[in-house]
């Protein structure tokens, strides 16, 4: 017997509320805005604690890793709520058709539903391989700049609030500043005139440089890596830059484009090494083109104005990470994991978070199984894998951060000291 | 320098140290605290009183001490920290200090930039885990240690994670090992755990240090550690202040001044504190309640009669648990004349004895017409006191559960060390769930908990009743637990809520983790729960309340599996039984001696008790070789995963040639070694295949694993590599692959991540002396990339190939390929064929092609045919018609589960059993939707969880269980 579920058709589109897992706090306001004005009407879930964690454990098969439990969780929880009209809802979910069991999330949504008897409920999946057609997000070329710019702006506010978040004088200044920065920016995607990225940058860059802040002592910058899901989500890694920047730190995170990049910079190696993609191989060298552009043009206006630190360029990401691992490692976060610690560690963030599902396959490969190659290159670097499951208690994992936060402190005065 | 205090607030003790103005120790101690952190911490303080001069600094640290630190803002130093600050102001030549706490291990490394590491989150308490094992084995810490000094031989224990070990050591000590081997082979599991799991490939040499209690207070403990590491007594070194030496590194950190009353002041306000607690319910709202609860089970009594002076036919069952022994004897009328629950102690046979015994010198009389054990320990009670019989556990349990409620449909046992759950539908157990190695240690959890923490059992059980606010402690593994209880510990909670939490925690960790119930009509409306961890009010109240149910629990609850064995006995025996008398019992002795098998390659480790009568029983192996006499002549049934060992040994001497290249013979190797022979025969190439795993091989490649949560068969390939490092060859070849074969049954071809990345691992972390390794990245797609990479990637160890001989080669190899698995569809057919004709069931035995190798799968293949099936493996499986599944189909090898579960459902005489290694992400998947496609076409689902651990005793009864049920259907 096969499951029965519900596609999700262009005709639901005005009617239909689509729940969005909550991910990426800030880059996620603008999804609502952006998928709007192609006629979606998005909802990005917030809610969080004990239950959602329960109803993932409920629900999905408790070995599975650990985003498949919380995003599931998360949407049985809000469809619990009360909140929807029930015959008008459905549920988005992502799917990257790689060699990891993350391309799986809808299939066990998809069960998950049923087991509440809501077949009835259609789930969309946001691909770019063509999978599940029939029910999935139409990525028509309007939507796809959106979605791009959307995502630019929300890596640039995420960059430049890590670097004044730990500084700020008065507690949620940044974080009030980034907020009615984002609320003049949806009327623009509503309007379709987003594309003003110069001006938009540097408007951005005077907000933040006039936040009060007090730099009078350096705090030390600490990377965060790991599995996309984890290494965004405060739902999954228990609010880790809140966390570091109380215990008086800098968190340092790498944009979502730069994730985008690497699958796209993976269909260009499967030409390469195998000749996949043979028809329109070129296609992919055209975008990758294009993002990097994109991305230079927010560096370059970083770099000019010499307050903050610039992001890298990921065409040094993708060199860093082929010193030590193959770029044919293409499943989960594959070879950009490596290269992104690799990077960190050169730009002298040496204390690196590895934030990761426990269990979750491919970092036992990109992440702890390159950990000694690094190490004995780089003897400074202060990696540790933070394994996340919906059972790890909160204080072992601070136990473990704290000591890696410890190490970094010690090393930072032992540099003071010589 | 003024005086300074450090405190070290662990998981169960608590630690202080002074510092005197000349940075002396003028004070030291080392205290369990009984989770009373807070007052305990007060406690300390006004005794130090006397010790210090004020002003002092102050600071604290472990990991019950962030709680203290957080709400009361006082000064917390990192604890790995602390040790490191101390041992290298105190011990500057240290090279590597190795401190083991009462839940955590770590390790400290002082050449060149100092390293710290601790025990990651499955890796396992080291303290706790021996305590629990000296409860395991009734001894006292000390006792474990002398007994450890005279050892004659380890056991292997698996060194992953304590409650694995435990899984490990339970068998032995029912086989009735000698205690100082066990001891020493537990001290070993410690010593095995803390190099796998912290040193990851960086050795430890120099000068070690040892600190911690359990390695202060036991040096059989540290004696493991030096041969282990082949040390000398010169490097060594274990300080008087080994157990209090984060607190003295705390000493020395400390840099808040305090006054006394300062101080104190802050402690005495974190006493009374509020606690921070999570909102749930508690277990009872008023004492009403919990009366309504107790007249409501007291209507599930068993009845009892009067031994004494009982002159009918009496019927014995005893169930020989992994932790107690429980023996009940019956009268006609199915009324209890005796019964006992007692621990093991170790011993079993000499618990059975006194009973026995005891039955005797009540009513020497006694008519015995029936007796029948089951359990763990089922042979050997049988040929220890020559009961007439035993019996499945399952079918014990249900024929018991059956005589309180005929209407049974689900029930759940939760044993010492075992969940296990019998669904049973129509009259007939359908459905079997056991938990794996992983959610085990259940019920004993409690009990060991609560005597670390000071408790008697009981007591700490009735406590939970109380509980207002039981605390969430998690549903994963028990080490989890620990953690989950220094996580409430840490927020203030009572004892009773933790008591409480702890129950709570059980009943989640079988719904959710074994039975994974979804909803309640998923487990069935007349519910029988037994087993001893039902005892507990607590652990009840927890599983009706989580349920929304009432379900029974007979008053004999954790007597079930005996008083079942019993009303088998009476239902077949109608003769004499032939248990021993008591004439016999008094002259019984038994002894146990261990030796290696050498009947084969394996060498199991057996356990040879022999009884006074002369009469031998061996335990411990994995085939029948030893134990039965080898004259009589058995069938031997045909085994597909045996047939195809054979056809693999054959093709690896198929081609000879001079130059060799080297090849571990692990994960997707075992189904691509056809086409490699052929595919470097083509080019002029002989293959040296590392010979199949070995415990010893493994071990010799585990100090470079850097992961230890990955899967057995991948952390097994270190093994393989070192072998053929060793051996000495120029060349090893193993390729990557993100692809695999595409057999065109399914959405995408992939191999799993492990699979497809595990050379660049390998890699990473081994050392290859003069050995080179060449790792392309290959697809068997595409031709002429193949070919370039293959070229290229030797060119550089100096090995030149032209692309053109490269594609011819790919093309025999892959008609070697493909010729080999029609082979082995037609060994398949074979095999059914014979099955048909003899009238036996057939099982597919469903893995992966590496599940093939003999220390991944336990040899589960030759268990099958002992037990009287045929097994075929899923790669042998003809091709099916393509089935649409409900996920993502995207793996060539999990398609072929797929294919094998269709292929099950449209056969009447086959069943399906799917391998599982523990850790493999991927099953997780596979596993649900096997699961489904065999509910739907009406078959069993019985999946077996395998690792490292070399225990078949949970394995053996699914297996009996399985063939028990296979049998009540066909009767149908």
């Amino acid at each position: 017997m096969s499951l029965e579920y519900t596609l999700f058709n262009s005709d639901m589109k005005k009617d239909y509320t689509i729940l969005v897992p909550s991910m990426l706090p800030i880059h996620f306001r603008l999804l609502t805005p952006v998928f709007a004005k192609s006629g979606y009407k998005l909802e990005v879930l917030t809610n969080e604690g004990e239950q959602v964690r329960e109803e993932g454990l409920a629900h999905v098969h408790n070995d599975t890793c650990y985003p498949a439990l919380l995003v599931i969780g998360q949407m049985i929880d809000a469809l619990k709520s009360g909140k929807y009209d029930m015959d008008h809802v459905a549920c988005a979910i992502t799917q990257t058709a790689g060699g990891c069991r993350a391309s799986n999330y809808l299939s066990l949504l998809r069960k998950a539903l049923a087991m509440e008897g809501w077949q009835h409920i259609p789930c969309l999946s946001a691909n770019a391989n063509g999978l599940e057609k029939g029910s999935s997000v139409e990525f028509t070329m309007p939507l796809i700049l959106r979605i791009l710019y959307g995502a630019l702006y929300g890596d640039a506010l995420m960059w430049l609030s890590n670097q004044v978040k730990p500084y700020e004088l008065e507690k949620g200044a940044t974080d009030k500043a980034v907020n009615q920065f984002i609320d003049e920016l949806i009327p623009m995607f509503e309007h379709g005139s987003y594309k003003q990225s110069k001006r938009i940058y540097k408007k951005m860059l005077e907000m933040f440089k006039a936040i009060p802040q007090d730099r009078t002592q350096i705090k030390i910058r600490i990377g965060i890596v790991g599995e996309i899901y984890m290494k965004y989500s405060p739902l999954g890694n228990q609010h880790l830059e809140d966390y570091l920047i109380e215990e008086g730190f800098e968190p340092v995170l790498s944009g979502v484009m730069d994730f985008a990049l690497y699958c796209v910079e993976n269909s260009i190696i499967d030409y390469e090494y195998y000749h996949m993609h043979e028809k329109n191989h070129y296609i992919y060298n055209i975008v990758k083109d294009v993002i990097m552009r994109m991305q230079k043009t927010f560096r370059d206006i970083v770099k000019k104005d010499g307050t903050f630190i610039a992001p890298d360029d990921f065409s040094e990401v993708i060199d860093n990470g082929k010193a030590f691992i193959d770029p044919g490692v293409k499943m989960g976060e594959g070879w950009l994991l490596t290269g992104e610690v690799v990077s960190l560690i050169k730009s002298d963030v040496t204390n690196v978070i590895s934030a990761q599902p426990f269990g979750c396959l491919p970092n036992h490969i990109v992440a702890k199984g390159m950990v000694r190659k690094i190490k004995d290159e780089y003897p400074k670097a202060n990696i540790v894998a933070i394994d996340y499951d919906p059972s790890a208690s909160k204080v072992n994992q601070e136990n473990r951060i704290r000591l890696m936060l410890a190490n970094a402190k010690l090393s930072e005065e032992m540099k003071a000291s010589i | 320098m003024g005086y300074r205090i450090g405190f070290d607030i662990g998981s169960t003790t608590i630690k202080a140290v002074v510092l005197d103005e000349n940075n002396q120790i003028c004070y030291k101690s080392y205290e369990r605290h009984k989770a009373q952190v807070r007052q305990k911490a007060l406690d300390k303080l006004v005794e130090l009183k006397k010790y210090t001069k004020e002003p002092f600094k102050f600071a604290i640290s472990g990991s019950g001490a962030l709680g203290l630190s957080e709400q009361g803002e006082l000064p917390f130093v990192q604890e790995v920290f602390a040790s490191a600050t101390g041992v290298s102001k105190l011990y500057p030549g240290t090279d590597c200090a190795i401190e083991l706490g009462g839940e955590d291990a770590k390790i400290l490394f002082f050449q060149g930039s100092v390293e710290q590491r601790m025990n990651s989150t499955c890796a396992g308490g080291t303290g706790a885990f021996i305590d629990q094992m000296a409860t395991l084995l009734n001894m006292s810490l000390e006792e474990m240690n002398e007994a450890s000094l005279n050892y004659h031989r380890l056991y292997p224990i698996a060194s992953r994670c304590g409650v694995f070990a435990k899984t490990d050591i339970q068998p032995l000590i029912n086989q009735g090992v000698d205690k100082c081997d066990l001891c020493a082979s537990i001290f070993q599991a410690v010593v095995d755990q803390t190099i796998t799991s912290l040193a990851q490939g960086r050795k430890i040499e120099g000068n070690i240090l040892f600190l911690g209690g359990p390695l202060y207070f036991m040096s059989g403990l540290r004696n493991r550690f030096v041969e282990t590491l082949k040390l000398s007594d010169v490097q060594v070194n274990c300080p008087d202040t080994a157990i209090n030496f984060v607190a003295l590194g705390t000493a020395i950190c400390a840099d808040q001044e305090y006054t006394y009353d300062e101080l104190y002041k802050a402690l005495e306000d974190l006493v009374h504190a509020p606690a921070k607690l999570t909102e749930s319910k508690p277990l009872f709202e008023s004492e009403e309640d919990y009366q309504k609860f107790i007249e409501r089970h007291k209507s599930h009594d068993a009845k009892y009669a009067d031994l004494k002076n009982y002159a009918g036919k009496a019927y014995l069952g005893i169930d020989s648990g992994s932790t107690t022994t429980k023996l009940v004897l019956l009268d006609e009328n199915d009324a209890i004349l005796y019964d006992s629950y007692t621990s093991n102690k170790g011993n079993p046979l000499d618990v059975v004895l006194g009973d026995l015994k005891k039955i005797y010198e009540t009513n020497p009389n006694i008519k015995i017409y029936g007796s029948y054990a089951t359990g763990y320990g089922e042979e050997l009670m049988r040929h220890a006191f020559h009961l007439d019989g035993g019996i499945v556990e399952t079918m014990a349990h249900y024929t018991a559960a059956r005589s309180f409620n005929p209407e049974v449909d689900y029930i759940l046992d939760i044993g010492g060390q075992d969940i296990k759950c019998f669904k049973i539908r129509d009259g007939h157990i359908d459905d079997i769930v056991l938990n794996e190695a992983c959610s085990s240690g259940c019920g004993s959890f409690i009990e060991t908990f609560a005597k670390s923490l000071g408790y008697d059992a009981k007591e700490f059980a009735t406590l939970g009743l109380k509980s207002k606010h039981p605390v969430d402690l998690g549903t994963r593994c028990t080490v989890f637990m620990n953690s989950g209880v220094k996580q409430a510990q840490k927020n203030g909670a009572s004892i009773e809520d933790i008591s409480a939490g702890l129950c709570k925690s059980v009943v989640k960790n079988a719904l959710y983790k074994v039975i994974r119930a979804k909803n309640k009509d998923d487990i069935g409306k007349h519910i029988v729960v037994q087993g001893g961890t039902f005892q507990n009010d607590s652990v009840l109240r927890c599983f009706e309340q989580e349920l929304g149910l009432e379900v029974i629990r007979p008053s004999i609850a954790p007597l079930m599996g005996a008083y079942g064995a019993a009303l088998y006995a009476k239902k077949l025996h109608r003769t004499r039984s032939n248990i021993l008398n008591y004439e016999q019992l008094v002259k019984f002795t038994h002894k146990s001696q261990s030796v290696a098998c050498q009947g084969c390659n394996n060498h199991c480790s057996l356990t040879i008790n022999t009884f006074n009568d002369g009469t031998r029983l061996v335990a411990g192996n994995k085939c029948e070789k030893m134990v039965h006499n080898l004259d009589t002549k058995k069938e031997e049934l045909p085994d597909l995963y045996k047939i195809k060992t054979d056809m693999l040994n054959a093709q690896k001497k198929k081609f000879k040639h001079d130059k060799k290249i080297g090849m571990p013979l692990v994960l997707n190797n075992y189904d691509l070694l056809p086409f490699w022979t052929r595919f470097f025969d083509s080019l002029g190439y002989e293959i040296v295949w590392s010979t199949p795993s070995t415990k010893e091989m493994y071990h010799s490649g585990q100090q470079s694993i850097p992961s230890d949560t990955a899967c057995f068969p991948a952390k097994v390939v270190h093994g393989h590599i070192q072998q053929l490092i060793d051996k000495g060859v120029d060349v090893i070849f193993y390729p990557c692959m993100t692809y695999n074969v595409d057999e065109h049954q399914s959405d995408n071809h992939y191999n799993c991540p492990l699979v497809a990345y595990y050379p660049e691992v390998i890699a990473a972390n081994m050392d290859f002396d003069k050995t080179k390794i060449v790792y392309p990245f290959i697809n068997f797609d595409h031709d002429a990339t193949f070919a370039k990479a293959i070229r290229m990637h030797f060119e550089k160890v100096g090995i030149h190939f032209s692309e053109k001989d490269i594609i011819i080669a790919k093309n025999a190899a892959t008609n070697e390929y493909e010729a080999f698995h029609e082979q082995l569809v037609k060994e398949h057919r074979k095999a059914v064929a014979y099955a048909r004709e003899n009238n036996h069931p057939i099982i597919v035995l469903c893995g992966r092609p590496y599940h093939l190798d003999p220390l991944i799968n336990h040899q589960m293949n030759q268990l099958l045919t002992q037990l009287g099936f045929v097994v075929v493996s899923e790669e042998s499986v003809p091709r099916q018609k393509n089935h649409k599944v409900n996920v993502l189909n995207q793996w060539t090898y999990h398609a072929r589960l797929y294919q094998a579960a269709h292929y099950v459902v449209e056969n009447k005489d086959m069943n399906l059993i799917q391998l599982v290694s523990f850790g493999c992400g991927i099953d997780a998947i596979t596993s649900d939707e096997v699961r489904d496609i065999l509910k739907d076409g009406n078959k069993f689902y019985t999946q077996i969880k395998i690792d490292e651990i070399d225990n078949l005793g949970a394995a053996k009864i699914r297996l009996r269980s399985l063939k028990e049920a296979i049998g009540q259907q066909k009767g149908v």
